[in-house]
């Protein structure tokens, strides 16, 4: 066991969880800022200069609002819920390449916590287990409205991961690997998966959106006909955590997206800098996280541009329309590669 | 049918055409609109740094004016809570001892004189029916209150101060137009 | 390694037992959840990251979500199975007890296991099992894949309205 590599692992991830959590906050007061603006309002304001505290006075209310269990919930259920959603938010962070390798002290520390070679499998395994926490809090609550509104997310988030899975099966067939620091490695340059994957992009964003529940497809807590859906019976920090929860997948997700087809912490024209290995790899992290608040703002946009589906507008589109295209998308990929790349 | 407006669109099922059905060039344009408007002139006003210019005549908090040399106008007369629709204003009268002279105009005034704001809906029948040009209503707006008892001006907030530079001016309400009109209004029944 | 094999174990069996003898049905959907992640724990430390992902995915996250959905929909909050009489149990359980033992003892001396192939660290990974599937298991895997098209058929034909 080496303890340099395992202190700076745990060191890193701590970084990383930090990093999340700070990002989800702030997301919280860019999302309010975005709609304004979309709006022509100007947003939070007040909070420090430029409302900038905004997100720690929401956090600082969430915490101090009364706790309420309603009498006929399942107490156990209706903790475990929120508490499945934002963990499995959180786990999905470990397997993103956050940057290259810096070297210090004449040793290489990789930026990836851990290199899982099914790297992309792991990210769907954790956002296939982030049902349970919608579906355990919104039957826990023992409300029609919270059941209805778990239920429309579990089908919508079930029929979309097909979808999103074929997508990435394409994506793999050009990339030859399913760990995400090969994939990242592959698109040094402008080499980006985007421009030989555009379908499956498009594909997998729209599904990213229904996973996370966001606008359009955020109908499993949609106000107006559900009263918040799964979490209509949460309060204080519970429902923060499912507010949260919504924020850090937005936030894995974007970077997962980028990873895939934006070309992750790569930047273009940088080897012709001439800069030290160092430099280089902050630099990329740098732009890795200016790819994914660009990715961020890009579902904020569509969140405020957008209105809601309505659900069998969703599952048609899931079911007759992206999985369809999402076979059309392996085949011809397939046969391209059959014929372009014979091995 | 006559068209009230020339904005109605007549609405038609036909069928989408493949562009219209995938959606995506809608889309962009939409998204567009909205960047257009993320770009724009905002046009909240930024309320404690940033004013809204008020209309000449707005009706805010009353005022009990003083006359030139600082006595109270109000004769407690009582039309203006008959005139009120709100039934916001009440009064007690009190008649003027000698040595209170330079204190109220008339033999008769208000010891209390009470505006429940709560109930006020600022419509100005209480000026229009004071025959001693006495209440007025000013463009300074009525401070929110945690509780419902503030809310009861007294005299203490609606007599103006005795100092002239901080009498307050009513003069936007106080034109000649209105004037020539209550004047009017006051020997219509001569007629 | 031992450490974490034991305490897999440990969960797996508790969760298991729980499943069975929780009176709630979404309890015990819960814990058979509990006891499919611990089971993907075990995949993991013989190595096999891929199986212990896609069990995780298909099982976890596809095919337990359905069965909780099927139960929440059903409304079985409150447990309505009728109760046997204490008699009826214990005879139940010795029966099966009984039965178990014979089948095992019947079929103790007719196979033994071998392991097809020796065991390997890197067995489990995408490349292996991608390797397996396709060149030496291709038939069945195929025939896998026609099995599931015709079960998709059948569904969808239970699915659509009579005409």
């Amino acid at each position: 066991m080496d303890w340099t590599i395992l202190l700076y692992k745990t060191i890193f991830l701590f970084i990383i969880l930090l990093v999340t959590l700070l990002v989800a906050m702030y997301s919280t007061y860019g999302e309010r800022k975005v709609a304004a603006f979309m709006q022509d309002r100007r947003g939070p304001n007040r909070a420090g200069p430029f409302g900038l505290l905004q997100p720690l006075a929401d956090g600082v209310k969430m915490f101090m609002k009364e706790e309420i269990i309603p009498l006929t919930a399942n107490r156990t259920l209706f903790i475990l819920g929120p508490s499945i959603a934002m963990t499995t938010a959180l786990l999905t962070g470990v397997v993103i390449p956050w940057g290259g390798t810096l070297i210090i002290g004449g040793r290489e520390f990789s930026m990836q916590i851990a290199d899982l070679n099914i790297g992309i499998l792991y990210v769907f395994a954790m956002v296939s287990i982030g049902v349970y926490g919608i579906m355990i809090g919104g039957w826990a609550s023992n409300n029609k409205y919270a059941l209805l509104g778990a239920i429309r997310a579990a089908s919508q988030m079930i029929s979309y991961e097909l979808a999103m899975g074929m997508s990435i099966v394409a994506l793999v067939i050009t990339t030859g690997s399913l760990s995400l620091h090969d994939i990242v490695t592959q698109q040094h340059g402008m080499h980006w998966n985007i421009f030989y994957q555009p379908l499956g992009f498009l594909i997998f964003i729209t599904c990213a959106f229904a996973e996370t529940n966001r606008a359009p497809f955020d109908l499993p807590e949609c106000e107006t006909e559900l009263i918040g859906g799964y979490h209509t019976e949460y309060s204080s920090m519970k429902l923060g955590f499912y507010l949260f929860a919504e924020y850090i997948n937005m936030f894995i997700s974007s970077a997962v997206i980028t990873t895939l087809y934006f070309g992750g912490y790569n930047m273009p024209f940088i080897d012709q800098l001439g800069l030290s290995p160092n430099t280089v790899t902050l630099l990329g992290t740098a732009f890795f996280f200016v790819k994914i608040l660009s990715m961020i703002f890009l579902f904020m946009w569509i969140r405020w541009t957008l209105p809601r589906f309505r659900y069998d507008q969703l599952m048609n589109l899931g079911w007759k329309g992206l999985i369809p295209l999402a076979i059309f998308n392996i085949l011809a990929t397939g046969v391209y590669y059959y014929f372009t790349e014979l091995t | 049918m006559q068209m009230l407006t020339d904005r109605s669109k007549v609405v038609s099922d036909k069928k989408m055409t493949f562009m219209e059905r995938i959606y995506i060039p809608a889309i962009v344009k939409g998204m567009f609109i909205t960047l257009k408007h993320f770009f724009g002139k905002k046009t909240t006003i930024s309320y404690p740094e940033q004013k809204r210019e008020f209309s000449k005549v707005y009706r805010g908090q009353h005022v009990l004016k003083r006359d030139d040399i600082g006595r109270e106008r109000c004769t407690a007369c009582g039309l203006c809570a008959v005139a009120c629709p709100a039934e916001a204003i009440t009064m007690i009268a009190a008649e003027r001892k000698p040595g209170e002279e330079n204190l109220y105009r008339e033999e008769k005034y208000a010891a209390v004189y009470e505006i429940n704001m709560l109930r006020c809906i600022f419509c100005g029948d209480c000026e229009d029916a004071c025959p001693k040009e006495a209440i007025f209503l000013t463009d300074r707006i009525v401070a929110s209150q945690y509780k419902r008892k503030p809310f009861i001006y007294g005299k203490d907030m609606l007599v103006e101060p005795l100092d002239p530079s901080k009498r307050i001016d009513i003069s936007a309400r106080q034109t000649e137009n209105v004037n020539k009109f209550k004047l009017e209004k006051r020997f219509a029944h001569n007629k | 390694m031992t450490f974490l094999f034991y305490m897999l174990s440990a969960i797996m069996i508790i969760s298991a037992l729980l499943v069975v003898f929780s009176t709630n049905p979404i309890n015990s959907v819960i814990y058979l959840i509990i006891c499919f992640i611990a089971m993907a724990g075990h995949y993991i430390l013989l190595n096999a990251q891929f199986l212990a992902v896609v069990h995780i995915i298909v099982y976890t996250g596809a095919i337990m979500v359905l069965f909780l959905f099927v139960i929440m929909l059903l409304n079985l909050n409150k447990a309505i199975i009728p109760q046997k009489s204490q008699l009826t149990r214990i005879s139940a359980v010795v029966t099966g007890g009984l039965f178990f033992l014979v089948v095992l003892a019947a079929t103790r001396q007719t196979f033994e296991i071998h392991p097809r192939y020796p065991f390997t660290g890197d067995i489990g990974l995408v490349k292996e099992v991608g390797k397996a599937l396709f060149h030496e298991f291709l038939l069945p895997f195929e025939m896998s894949s026609v099995l599931f098209i015709s079960a998709m058929v059948g569904a969808v034909m239970f699915g659509k309205k009579d005409n």
